[in-house]
């Protein structure tokens, strides 16, 4: 988890949610590269992002671009996210005894009668889930980003107050940690659009 | 100790790799050639475990040209490294993994720009305009953070590459006395001289 470095977190807003991570891939101590994405959209509505060793979310993201694309034809609509959090913890399961090292994170809008309803899923490398109400945390910063969230987090944050709260978590508890930063990315998913911006951080 | 790198530049890319071949504290070597071409506008550098390095850059090297005959056109570059990369992921969770480090290098003709891959033994790739394998990557990566320019023209390119040739035989104690550079551009795959 450590080899390669690297953060994820989500958040719950009203009506929206966001994902975001760093964008620093390593080599231990050493700086590789300034521009991994490890947040992967999904449908239009649900985006995963996957902290842990860089093979992997490469491998993980084309088994879980293969898998959706194969429930989208069977069932002729798109994966929900709940669904797609359940698929991704079988996909992890499946390899118990020799794990992808990789945490994955969930982030998107549910379909409801009434409307859209915010959701977020985080797993471990074994694909235990945990569904939370409020954030999700995961990779190398997790840590710090958990008591920075718990800090800054406030229920009902509309899409702009919760990309502040959700940049300022990660890009603060990004600098105190030696394996992620080099810069951000953010994507706030609403109803009706999703909104990506990325952030410059400390290069050091 | 083996040693690799590599840089974009204004349509083109530039890999240099040392040309020793050693075996525990000796070399075996001197002009042992660790650019592979690929096709005509594809390069790969390769270093790592001897043995593993030779057979796994001539497996990648068939298979590019099977892909060229078949289809009567080449890979472009991201298709190449996403290959490459399935491949030595597959084999890192197989019973013996090729333990081998590269940096492809490639022209696309599609798009008209240069294309670089930093790819490692565990099947990790990433683009980067400039990257490094090896002891000298930690000297030639902070030079190169300092002095790589995208927009740079050859010469300017070939001269950034020499600074990190020059710190690299300077600062490690194990450096390599000679260097494979190649360049791949428009007009496809040429060594230069240094």
């Amino acid at each position: 988890m450590e080899y390669n470095g690297g953060s994820v977190i989500a958040m719950v807003g009203k009506d929206c949610v966001a994902i975001a991570s760093d964008l620093r891939f390593g080599n231990q101590a050493l700086g590789i590269a300034s521009n991994f994405q490890r947040i992967f959209p999904v449908t239009d509505r649900t985006y995963v992002g996957l902290a842990g060793l860089g093979t992997d979310v490469t491998t993980l993201r084309e088994r879980f671009r293969y898998r959706v694309n194969m429930y989208t034809i069977k069932e002729e609509r798109d994966i929900e996210p709940q669904t797609f959090a359940h698929l991704v913890s079988s996909t992890l399961y499946e390899h118990r005894f020799g794990p992808y090292f990789v945490e994955p994170v969930i982030a998107g809008l549910e379909n409801t009668s009434s409307g859209s309803k915010p959701f977020i899923a985080a797993a471990d490398l074994i694909g235990c889930l945990n569904f939370a109400k409020d954030f999700v945390v995961a990779g190398t910063a997790s840590s710090k980003l958990y008591g920075l969230a718990e800090g800054l987090w406030e229920p009902d944050l509309g899409p702009e107050d919760l990309f502040e709260t959700i940049s300022q978590t990660l890009l603060n508890g990004v600098d105190r940690d030696a394996f992620s930063g080099w810069g951000a990315v953010v994507h706030v998913i609403t109803k009706d659009r999703v909104v990506t911006r990325t952030l410059k951080g400390r290069m050091d | 100790m083996e040693t690799s790198f590599a840089l974009t530049g204004k349509g083109y890319v530039i890999i240099a790799a040392d040309t020793t071949a050693a075996r525990s504290i000796v070399k075996m070597k001197v002009d042992e050639d660790k650019i592979k071409e690929l096709g005509t506008h594809l390069l790969m550098a390769y270093s790592g475990e001897p043995g593993d390095t030779v057979q796994f850059a001539e497996y990648v090297e068939r298979n590019i040209r099977l892909y060229q005959i078949r289809n009567l056109y080449p890979l472009r570059p991201p298709a190449a490294a996403s290959w490459i990369r399935r491949s030595l992921a597959q084999s890192l969770r197989s019973r013996n993994p090729y333990s081998v480090n590269l940096l492809l290098g490639g022209y696309d003709q599609a798009e008209n720009k240069p294309n670089l891959y930093w790819i490692d033994y565990l099947g990790s790739v990433v683009e980067v305009p400039f990257a490094a394998h090896g002891y000298g990557s930690y000297f030639a990566l902070s030079l190169l953070d300092r002095y790589h320019d995208p927009e740079a023209p050859l010469e300017e390119g070939l001269a950034t590459l020499k600074r990190c040739l020059d710190e690299v035989a300077k600062r490690l104690v194990v450096s390599p006395s000679k260097y494979m550079v190649k360049v791949v551009d428009k007009d496809g795959v040429r060594e230069v001289e240094i």
